[in-house]
């Protein structure tokens, strides 16, 4: 990155410097509000600043207490088990309907292919607080409203199209008589299906599949509306406790949090790696 | 398409295994309270001990109280109640009550007599202000201030419009109770008019207007914590809340924060069973143990609001940790209650939706 | 058909659900199914003549009203007619109570002495108003208007226009995040793409983090950096620029909504631009800069035409996801920083106008799927890409 060439004239040199200087901003900005919840997850006292005694890393400004209030707290807990259990649910059903769907949507012979896609891909766009609403009233009236399945269904839901763009972007450029050449050469089209389509699709399958898990593990609105108490997630919890009393517990979460998404950003790229290899694509 | 089916079967199965999963074999109650320092009072003093004697029941705390009515509202529209007993100020009780969405009570039969045998409903006396109210506490809406942020001390809570006098944020409760009345006392009103003035035409205006001058100053809270948080972090230089948050704050906390004990607003809140409740037996054994003498007496020890028996007062004794006498904080105590606004509950039940609606359309404008 | 589980699927977890609620935005057989018998009178009752009805409309509303607090339904007319005519309430709540007494008639005096609204023949005229079981009342008051009791549609007075200047907040807001995530976004993805991919692979990461990073935890992030006690006032007060008693509110104001929804979208706009600006090849600006073009001439002359399917994808993008949001403005927002989604919230949840609350959803989903078919014309949905 530091070799110029030796013909820049000063000011192309400087332009050169001053623009990675402001893109360096830029990257600060994106990041640096998820770094500074980490120090401050780890605070001794009840706010969210910086007391004299970290700034003078002195161990005493310092406390595991948060977390340890989180891993204590009976709502935290609870909150956990229902992401797990809610986003997992809905992960599974999307994906299944979402990849089923996708694998029609890349039939040649698929007629109004571009009107069903955009209404496969709408509970994406339309604003969360009408889906919310409209899921409020209607899953009340049919009892799902306060149930588990109530949410998971609403999730799984949001989480289609994101499964749905996903398979399909690894379908393009799909060779389709490769599935002649399997029956051809006598495979069963079960056979067919699971040796060579899924094999292909996987890796998309999967990134769509995180996807939905991320919406359905990310998502607040639909879950303050359509859920209850019983069904409180962690954003819920997050929701609630800062409109109410603002404890660094939260930030304890969001430290978590963080790290579970830098787990999953690693996952996703390297799936993405893997899936570009397999299908031949060099990178340009 | 066999691995549709399986995944198909997978999903339903593993659904039905998460729902049986969180409707376990014991009894769950949903308490609805307001949070914070109030609904740890209720937890130390009601809840744990109640469970800690019958194993089967499992009583889950939802900080919902502030959006109750409009929720009970929701949920009775749509068929499905998920609580089982809501906390409510008494004005919420009487518009429930009235609306056919809490559960009437026999104050004889459903709640325990005093311990030298006084009928509950002798004991709680004036206090049951309507067929549905459960009443707990007797509480106070006060203004507690920053000690070492404000310009003077505030003497009257008529400073609260003063900003000359003391400049700076402060919070009001994003609801035209309290802060109607306030406005009035401090534009002129007599006291004892207050409520004629209020129902009078231009009554609200006139409240509004005086609250407009304050008004880019002023931050809005809708649940009782958010005073105590917004003080302790130096967002607002005073605030109004419930007596027991500032208590809390001021005693437990050790912030530096003072109380202003002047027109503060007396005003009562207690429980109601919602209708529509799937554990109305559970429910009603559990109130009829959670307002007896004692465990009323009890609550005092957590947080500084009076309980709403008679024969609980004697029995109120020392704050539970930090050893000292609670009498002096409760909002009774005559030092603290020199001059209050009585507060006019079937007033509120008749105008709340009104006054409500022309305060949100107030508060949204610039 | 492959799509089929899905479509309906969709159709019965999705669509079903919200044209239901958006039915309600029209919906009005309240009145009737809560005053049968009056509301059946009121029909004939010529409201012109300026006289109040007829003895028998009154036996029938005390009838009604009888009936009403017996089954506790009472109380919701009153709030349905309070919407349209605060008061209305009250009226409804007092006079329930008092018509218990009301034995046999002549009604008339008895009711007027009950509420003395009873005796204006406006508060008859809006309930006569709202027998149709269909009313454009909600969109009325959704658009800041309202039917006068003689048919005329009337703007609301200056001090009652609420909901265009909030539409038009949520779209200035939206509009000013969107070119900020422009102007942010356009240098760093153009820096990504003329550098080594392997480079680029790794600032992409700082651009996929956030991305990948629960929303509340980015909310509560700005919460802990822009709060009075916050890291940047705290920052500006050690460096001295400001008094540590006169920090400036950052937050819960339209400022702190900006800030922290321009980082919350900044991605959705880096993306797109960044997977358009890879395909166009380095060495066309290159070939205008030797062929003699200055390089700020043939960075827009060459380049920047290249990328505008990418801004155009970018910008209706991150519109569309501001116009609609709700979690980040209700948590910072304050009251000046809020959008309309929180008013639809707050009518949902609080004020329970739902009619209102459908109406204002109706028109939001409007803009959103206009915006959206212009989407689809620029990008085409199929080529939507993610990550």
């Amino acid at each position: 990155m530091g070799k110029l060439p030796p013909y820049l004239s000063l000011p192309e040199r400087l332009w050169h410097y001053g623009f990675r200087l402001l893109c360096g901003l830029i990257f600060f900005f994106l990041i640096f509000p998820l770094v500074v919840v980490i120090p401050l997850s780890f605070n001794a006292v009840p706010f969210f600043t910086f007391t004299k005694e970290m700034l003078a890393l002195d161990p005493a400004g310092y406390s595991l207490k948060w977390y340890e209030d989180f891993f204590t707290n009976l709502n935290w807990q609870g909150a956990v088990q229902n992401s797990v259990i809610i986003a997992f649910f809905a992960t599974l059903l999307s994906t299944t309907l979402g990849t089923l769907a996708a694998l029609g949507l890349s039939r040649p012979t698929m007629p109004a292919k571009t009107l069903v896609m955009s209404i496969l891909i709408s509970p994406m766009i339309v604003p969360l607080i009408i889906s919310a609403a409209g899921m409020f009233f209607f899953y009340s009236r049919v009892g799902l409203q306060g149930t588990h399945i109530g949410v998971i269904l609403a999730h799984a839901a949001l989480g289609t199209p994101f499964v749905v763009i996903t398979v399909t972007a690894t379908l393009v450029g799909f060779d389709n008589s490769l599935i002649r050449a399997a029956a051809s050469l006598g495979a069963s089209p079960t056979t067919t299906f699971f040796k060579v389509i899924v094999p292909l699709i996987l890796p998309g399958v999967i990134s769509g599949a995180l996807f939905a898990f991320i919406t359905s593990f990310d998502e607040v609105v639909v879950v303050l509306f359509v859920g209850s108490f019983k069904q409180r997630t962690i954003p819920w919890q997050m929701f609630s406790g800062i409109r109410e009393q603002i404890s660094p517990t939260i930030l304890a979460v969001a430290t978590i949090l963080v790290i579970v998404s830098i787990a999953l950003l690693v996952t996703v790229e390297l799936l993405r790696r893997r899936g570009e290899r397999l299908r031949g694509i060099q990178e340009t | 398409m066999k691995l549709t089916r399986n995944l198909a079967v997978a999903v339903i199965g593993a659904a039905s295994f998460a729902v049986a999963g969180s409707a376990a074999a014991e009894t769950e109650l949903v308490v609805v309270s307001w949070g914070g320092a109030y609904s740890a009072s209720q937890q130390n003093a009601y809840h744990a001990p109640y469970m800690k004697a019958n194993p089967g029941i499992k009583i889950i705390n939802d900080d919902s109280a502030p959006e109750a009515v409009a929720k009970l509202r929701a949920m009775n529209e749509v068929g499905k109640v998920t609580w089982d007993l809501v906390d409510a100020v008494a004005s919420d009780a009487m518009r429930l009550c009235d609306e056919g969405l809490a559960l009437p009570i026999d104050a004889d039969k459903d709640l325990a007599p005093a311990p030298d045998g006084t009928p509950a409903s002798k004991d709680f006396g004036d206090l049951l202000v309507s067929e549905c109210f459960i009443p707990q506490i007797v509480y106070s809406t006060t203004f507690g201030y920053r000690t070492d942020k404000v310009k003077s001390k505030p003497t009257s809570v008529c400073d609260v419009f003063d900003l000359k006098k003391i400049p700076g944020k402060r919070s009001l409760e994003k609801k035209p109770i309290n802060n109607f009345e306030w406005a009035l006392l401090c534009d002129g009103v007599a006291p004892d008019k207050i409520y004629d003035v209020m129902g009078s035409d231009g009554g609200v205006d006139r409240a509004l207007k005086k609250l407009g001058t304050i008004k880019d100053q002023v931050i809005w809270w809708t649940k009782g914590a958010q005073t105590p948080q917004l003080l302790a972090d130096g967002e607002v230089v005073m605030g109004s809340t419930y007596n027991g948050r500032l208590f809390s704050l001021i005693e437990e906390e050790k912030q530096p924060v003072a109380m202003l004990w002047d027109w503060q607003v007396f005003d009562l809140d207690g429980w109601i069973i919602p209708k529509g409740t799937k554990n109305l037996e559970a429910v009603k054994k559990f109130v009829r143990y959670a307002t007896d003498t004692q465990r009323l007496a009890d609550q005092a020890k957590f947080i500084s609001y009076g309980p709403a028996r008679k024969s609980s007062a004697p029995m109120v004794s020392k704050h539970a940790k930090l050893g000292i006498d609670m009498k002096p904080h409760m909002p009774t105590d005559p030092n603290n209650a020199k001059n209050t606004l009585l507060f006019n509950y079937e007033f509120w039940a008749d105008n709340q939706d009104d006054f409500t609606e022309r305060f949100e359309a107030w508060l949204a404008k610039k | 058909m492959l799509v089929g589980p899905l479509f309906l699927f969709i159709l019965f977890t999705f669509f079903i659900p919200i044209g239901d609620m958006l039915f309600r935005s029209v919906e009005n057989s309240i009145v009737t199914d809560i005053l049968p018998r009056s509301t059946k009178l009121l029909a004939d009752w010529d409201s012109t003549t300026n006289e109040l009805p007829s003895e028998a409309v009154f036996a029938a509303m005390v009838a009604d009203i009888k009936e009403g607090r017996k089954a506790r339904t009472i109380t919701r007319v009153g709030q349905r007619l309070n919407y349209e005519a605060p008061g209305m309430s009250s009226l409804f709540r007092s006079s329930a109570r008092k018509t218990k007494r009301m034995k046999e008639g002549p009604y008339k005096p008895a009711l007027i002495k009950a509420h003395k609204r009873w005796g204006k023949v406006e508060t008859w005229k809006v309930i006569k108003q709202f027998i149709p079981k269909y009313t454009a009342g909600y969109f009325l008051a959704a658009v800041d208007a309202k039917q006068e009791l003689n048919g005329d549609i009337v703007r609301l007075g200056d001090e009652k226009r609420i909901y265009i200047d909030l539409f038009w907040r949520t779209l200035r807001l939206s509009l000013i995040i969107t070119a900020l995530t422009l102007i942010l976004g356009f240098p760093i993805a153009y820096l990504m793409a003329i550098l080594p991919t392997k480079s680029s692979n790794l600032l992409l990461i700082f651009v996929l983090l956030p991305f990948w990073t629960s929303l509340l935890v980015r909310t509560t992030a700005w919460i802990a950096l822009l709060q009075q006690q916050g890291v940047i006032n705290e920052l500006l007060v050690f460096v001295g620029l400001v008094g540590t008693d006169n920090r400036p509110q950052m937050i819960h104001n339209e400022f702190g909504a900006i800030v922290a929804m321009t980082h919350i979208l900044l991605p959705f706009m880096v993306l797109p631009l960044f997977s358009v600006m890879k395909t166009i090849p380095k060495s066309y600006v290159r070939a205008a800069v030797s062929l003699g073009a200055h390089p700020w001439a043939a960075f827009w002359k060459v380049y920047f035409p290249g990328t505008i399917p990418g801004i155009g994808a970018g910008a209706i993008l991150v519109f569309i996801l501001a116009i609609g949001y709700y979690i980040t403005p209700e948590l910072v927002g304050g009251t000046t920083g809020t959008f309309i989604s929180n008013r639809i919230a707050h009518h949902i949840s609080s004020s329970l106008n739902w009619g209102l609350a459908a109406a204002l959803g109706v028109i939001l989903l409007g803009i959103v799927v206009a915006l959206y078919l212009l989407y689809d014309k620029i990008v085409g949905i199929d080529n939507m890409k993610l990550g």
